[in-house]
């Protein structure tokens, strides 16, 4: 993709280059174009999905969902079902009283509703049957008498209602407050009130869903030894083994999770779902395995999606540009649930403090219980709504002070080993080569003076963490730990608990291997996200796993590289420092002729050492966060940084915006697998493109709260033929604190590109779309506002002298 | 994922078999060509017919012929859609219509839904097309479902969902005709005339007929045509407005007087609208003079009213045919 840049991408190694190593390089794998280690079972379709794995004697289990937004159920008459031929077994919520949550402070869900239902689409009962057919036929012989609420769809309004009657979440204690967090960093109203320039805007950013293509799917059986296995298209193994445990009262060492391929997640599956604990205890009922596939529409009730989030926020800057203090209230539509919620409200505020130097900051933000789908985490998590309004923020500030935006960005750049406002330490900073590159690979300062009415440039930058510094459930062991194994016959063997969710984390455990003990990425076979067999990892979340799985994977190798090495040594009688390992042989550096395979070098250190097998284990520094209640939630030990710039034609008539091209410059620290990154800065930046311009999470409130479209018909996501030409471009600002120096590539780079575009939509046509998504119609209202206001003389033309002809 | 109710199916090799098949299980049986219309909307159990007639086999609704002595061009209605785009005749005589059937959907659909299926495609509507969960959630339903009420019209009747096919007005503005083969024999009508006001049957297809070919007349003048589909997306979205144009010219010049005019309008209510008085207004003046487009574009917008019945504002979707009809004639000169 960046052909025209000095990263550019050399081509997959063949088979014979990746056996002659360069010793003159520093590594011979790190930084390369790999293959995935899971890429051919993928693209010729022979991966088993969960929802492909069949076992003797299967059931097929469904879930009647309830058609109210808000209602008591007051009976639950499941007979003629059970009565059905085929039929197995029925459990309702009264099979699961104990309530459960991702975030151990927040168990506020049940697996199925115990006596109310708090959103359409919230779980009521679920049948195991003979086929999906009989279990369809049962959903419907089911009779459940509901007493409707007052439902509540507007996240205020439900604040204000404080009565028991009217509380949304059956295990809420201050009514429809699910969350608040008020932290304040300095004298911010002295130091907005000192500013000469002061921002004041209102965003509203619209929930938005994941999209994964596969849908939740889940299978459980009870092995003969009594261990109630399940699979399942979970990001989080740990998690939901935990969370299993809890609910259905057994022991963690009677439940094993096995995570199988996975058809994408994007934050949607990170969390328990119902279908999890429904199938484990129908297993358990019937004695028989039982699986449950969610149809599109359960996957858009589930949801966990973008928080839909009010924003008020004021800026005050100095004359040449500087940040004085940013003051924020925010409002998040939670939905019925808690989810991620309390980690939510934190980060909507915590990860706003760089890639800019704050002096002061308060961020005051809400969350509510509302009757609507559970909002959670996706990619991104917390912090791309305020980066949509923060970066806004920015622009209109250096309109208001007629500094080009990239360097108004500059001037506020924090710069590497720093403290933000917050207190959190960040490492290594690339975001200044960031702004450069997509400064110089658009041709930005040349262009943007001349570029007609109706086209413009705009910019934006972010940052993201890699991996938050303290778990979800409080404990003293690592956070990741791998174990690798090496055999006779020059194989490595890789253990991991983390969850490959289809950004490649097998693949970058398989090459810091093979970078390290130097055996091709054939010869290594990683076995991941089973809880039998794997250590603890704690999921596919925060952009941890590089990371964190990323160093306890080159612990375990570097121990098994040093032994390695020792034999070879030992047996050429030379320094253990001369003995590289690449090319699938041991050399010596000094006389690569002489070398054996690393078959043989394996041997030679297992007869010295016995069986090869090491273990590695990470845990994040301690010292990275703030000293004060919540400083902890959204520390890391690394932080990526990104930078945006969109080109855009904008219809005057239609309100359609064209996204021409985004040029993406991220610091990831060091790319391990070039590819792999190149295509997580693509694919964040398609979805932050997506959620932009067309996608809706909409609830219905005139409709009794249905979602508006729950498919992938109505939920409208870019096609190929709508997305714009992406340019990505890797910049590596080593972080210490990461393997090689890496830091995250998976969701940094979807925060900017939302204000990227609604920047260039200003630039082009001088109007501000601070809600999401710049639809045409939206577009089209806001430009004819405009032309009312130029046409009263209440605000100049803009871009008079660049406008055709006709239309000045 | 969603299940289909259970079905038989029944895979005649002629018309006369399908007919007979279709007459002596009805009501309940109901054809299937493609299949990407009608499997969704069993998905969505908005009917279950307990024989599914399939269309595959018939080999005689495949043929396409051009016969130039009775000016005309013969599209069975089996062939595909991506056949109909992609075919030289059509291409040659018809590019409004090869545009609007590449514009169907998505290639995967295209290369399965045929020119029958889509000219007798289902009337949609955001109230319909959901699953019975959803229609549960409103209250049970609307008219054409299993509810009493219009989720569209409130104090309606008559069910407005809406005509969303691509091609029929590109075909209405051809002068095309179809050709139904039936219990009582074959007959034959203008397309313009096979559709009337109601979302719940919005074709004029008797019991047990079935839509064996289209007949388009062979252009007898030079022509400017096009087929303009708004929509959000540029893949897989169904139309949210449509506009079919022609143009007849006196001779093969954008400066050229028009001899005869014909504007068509899909996804508003059941039934595609023809822009009328268009002949009064155009006809005679040169196809290059600016108030043309000024004129059919501003006829358009006046008479042709979107409903909420489909996504996205009708006052916006209403703006649109103005924009988008003026600009394609723009573009046609």
């Amino acid at each position: 993709m960046a052909a025209d840049t000095p990263t550019q991408s050399p081509e997959p190694a063949s088979a014979a280059e990746a056996e002659r190593p360069d010793l003159t390089r520093e590594t011979w794998q790190i930084g390369k174009v790999h293959r995935k280690v899971d890429a051919m079972e993928r693209m010729r379709g022979v991966a088993r999905y969960t929802d492909d794995l069949k076992l003797p004697g299967l059931l097929h289990a469904k879930i009647l969902r309830s058609p109210h937004a808000h209602a008591k159920i007051r009976r639950i008459d499941a007979s003629a079902a059970l009565a059905l031929p085929g039929v197995f077994a029925v459990v309702t919520g009264q099979d699961f009283k104990i309530p459960y949550g991702v975030i151990p402070w927040t168990p506020d869900e049940n697996a199925l509703a115990v006596h109310k239902v708090c959103h359409v689409g919230d779980g009521v009962a679920a049948v195991a049957a003979i086929d999906e057919d009989t279990a369809n036929a049962a959903l419907r012989a089911i009779v459940v008498d509901y007493e409707p609420l007052r439902a509540f769809f507007d996240p205020e309004e439900a604040l204000a209602t404080r009565d028991r009657e009217h509380t949304i979440n059956p295990y809420a204690r201050k009514g429809n407050l699910s969350k608040h967090v008020l932290l304040e960093f300095g004298d911010v109203d002295a130091q907005i009130a000192g500013a000469e320039l002061v921002v004041e805007g209102e965003y509203f950013f619209e929930g938005t869903t994941h999209g994964a293509i596969e849908p939740h799917c889940a299978l459980a059986q009870v092995e003969p030894n009594g261990v109630l296995t399940v699979w399942s298209a979970t990001q989080v193994s740990h998690y939901l083994h935990r969370e299993l445990a809890k609910v259905l009262e057994l022991p963690p060492h009677r439940i094993r999770v096995i995570q199988p391929p996975i058809g994408g997640a994007f934050g949607g599956k990170s969390e328990p779902f119902d279908l999890e604990f429904c199938v484990a205890k129908l297993a358990i009922k019937t004695g028989r395995p039982v699986k449950l596939l969610y149809t599109r529409e359960e996957v858009f009730y589930s949801h966990r999606g973008r928080h839909p989030m009010k924003m008020k926020y004021r800026t005050g800057f100095t004359a040449d540009g500087k940040i004085t203090g940013v003051d924020a209230r925010t409002i998040l539509d939670g939905g019925a649930y808690s989810s991620f919620g309390l980690v939510t409200t934190y980060y909507s505020g915590q990860l706003l403090c760089a890639p800019y130097r704050f002096p002061a900051y308060r961020f005051d933000s809400t969350r509510a219980y509302t009757n609507k789908p559970a909002c959670g985490p996706k990619r991104g998590h917390g912090s791309v709504q305020p980066r949509f309004a923060l970066e806004i923020q920015l622009d209109k500030a250096a309109v208001a002070l007629g500094i080009d935006p990239i360097e108004l960005r500059r001037r506020n750049d924090i710069g590497a080993d720093v403290a933000t406002v917050n207190e959190f330490r960040v490492g290594s900073n690339g975001f200044q080569e960031c702004l450069s590159r997509v400064e110089s690979a658009s041709g930005w300062r040349a262009r943007r003076p001349t570029l007609p009415f109706g086209q413009g440039l705009g910019v934006a930058g972010s940052t993201y963490i890699s991996g938050t510094n303290y778990p979800i459930y409080p404990n003293d062991m690592p956070q990741a730990a791998v174990q690798i194994c090496l055999d006779r016959s020059g194989r490595a063997r890789v253990f991991s608990g983390a969850n490959d969710i289809g950004q490649g984390s097998n693949t970058m455990l398989a090459v810091i291997v093979s970078e390290e003990l130097g055996v091709p990425l054939e010869d290594v076979r990683v076995l991941s996200a089973d809880t039998d067999l794997c250590p603890v990892d704690l999921g596919a979340y925060s952009s941890r796993i590089t990371l964190m799985v990323g160093n306890a994977c080159l612990e375990a190798a570097q121990r098994l590289r040093r032994r390695v090495c020792r034999s070879v040594a030992q047996r050429w009688q030379i320094p253990a420092n001369r003995v590289v390992l690449a090319g699938r042989m041991a050399l010596d550096r000094e006389d690569p002729a002489r070398n054996v395979s690393s078959a043989q070098a394996f041997q030679w250190a297992e007869a010295d050492h016995g069986l090869l097998g090491e273990v590695g284990s990470y845990n994040t520094p301690k010292d990275r966060h703030g000293d004060y209640r919540g400083g902890t939630i959204g520390a890391s030990p690394a932080y990526s940084f990104t930078a945006h710039l969109a080109e855009v034609d904008v219809d005057t008539e239609t309100g359609v915006v064209h996204v021409k091209k985004i040029w993406i410059a991220h610091d990831c620290g060091r790319a391990l697998s070039r590819k792999i990154v190149e295509g997580q800065i693509e694919g964040s930046t398609y979805m932050g493109f997506g959620e932009a311009l067309m996608e809706e999470h909409l609830i219905d409130p005139a409709h009794r709260g249905v979602h508006a479209g729950p498919s992938f018909l109505d939920y409208r996501m870019p096609t190929f033929l709508d997305t714009p030409e992406l340019h990505a471009m890797i910049v590596e600002a080593p972080d210490k604190n990461g393997p090689y120096g890496a830091k995250e590539a998976g969701e940094g780079p979807l925060h900017s590109s939302i204000p990227a575009i609604a920047n260039a939509i200003y630039d082009a046509v001088g109007v501000r779309l601070d809600r999401i998504p710049f639809s045409p119609p939206r577009v089209l209202a806001a430009l004819r506002e405009r032309a009312q206001l130029e046409e009263q003389g209440l605000v100049p033309a803009h871009k008079p002298d660049r406008r055709p002809r006709s239309a000045r | 994922m969603l299940r289909l109710p259970q079905f038989q199916v029944a895979t005649p090799t002629t018309l006369a078999e399908a007919v007979d098949l279709l007459q002596r299980n009805s009501p309940g049986a109901r054809l299937i060509s493609g299949g990407t219309d009608i499997l969704p909307n069993l998905k969505h159990f908005l009917d279950q017919p307990g024989l599914l007639v399939s269309l595959a086999r018939v080999a005689e609704l495949r043929r396409i012929d051009r016969d130039d002595r009775a000016g005309r061009l013969v599209l069975g209605a089996g062939l595909t859609l991506a056949e109909i785009a992609q075919h030289p005749d059509v291409r040659a005589y018809f590019p409004s219509l090869a545009k609007s059937a590449g514009l169907v959907a998505a290639p995967t659909i295209r290369n399965m839904a045929t020119l029958g299926g889509n000219i007798n495609l289902d009337t949609r509507c955001r109230y319909v097309n959901q699953t019975e969960l959803w229609r549960g959630g409103i209250g049970g339903g609307c008219l054409k479902s299993e509810g009493q009420v219009c989720h569209v019209v409130p104090t309606g009747r008559r069910c407005v969902a809406a005509m969303s096919s691509d091609n029929v007005p590109v075909l209405i503005s051809l002068g095309a005709t179809i050709h139904l083969h039936g219990p009582a024999g074959q007959r034959a009508l203008p397309l313009a005339d096979y559709f009337h006001a109601d979302g719940l049957r919005h074709t004029h297809a008797a019991p047990g007929e079935i839509t064996a070919a289209i007949s388009v007349p062979l252009p007898t003048s030079p022509r400017r045509c096009d087929y303009i589909k708004w929509s959000v997306r540029q893949s897989i979205d169904f139309p949210l407005v449509s506009v079919a144009l022609r143009f007849d010219l006196d001779a093969d010049r954008s400066d050229a007087a028009i001899t005869d005019v014909s504007v068509v309008a899909g996804v508003l209510g059941a039934k595609p609208r023809e822009v009328n008085k268009l002949d009064e207004l155009v006809v005679g003046r040169s196809f290059a003079d600016p108030s043309v487009a000024q004129i059919v574009s501003e006829a358009a917008y006046s008479q042709c009213k979107p409903l909420p019945n489909v996504p996205y504002d009708p006052a916006y979707r209403r703006e649109m045919i103005r924009v988008l009809t003026r600009r394609a004639i723009a573009a046609m000169v």
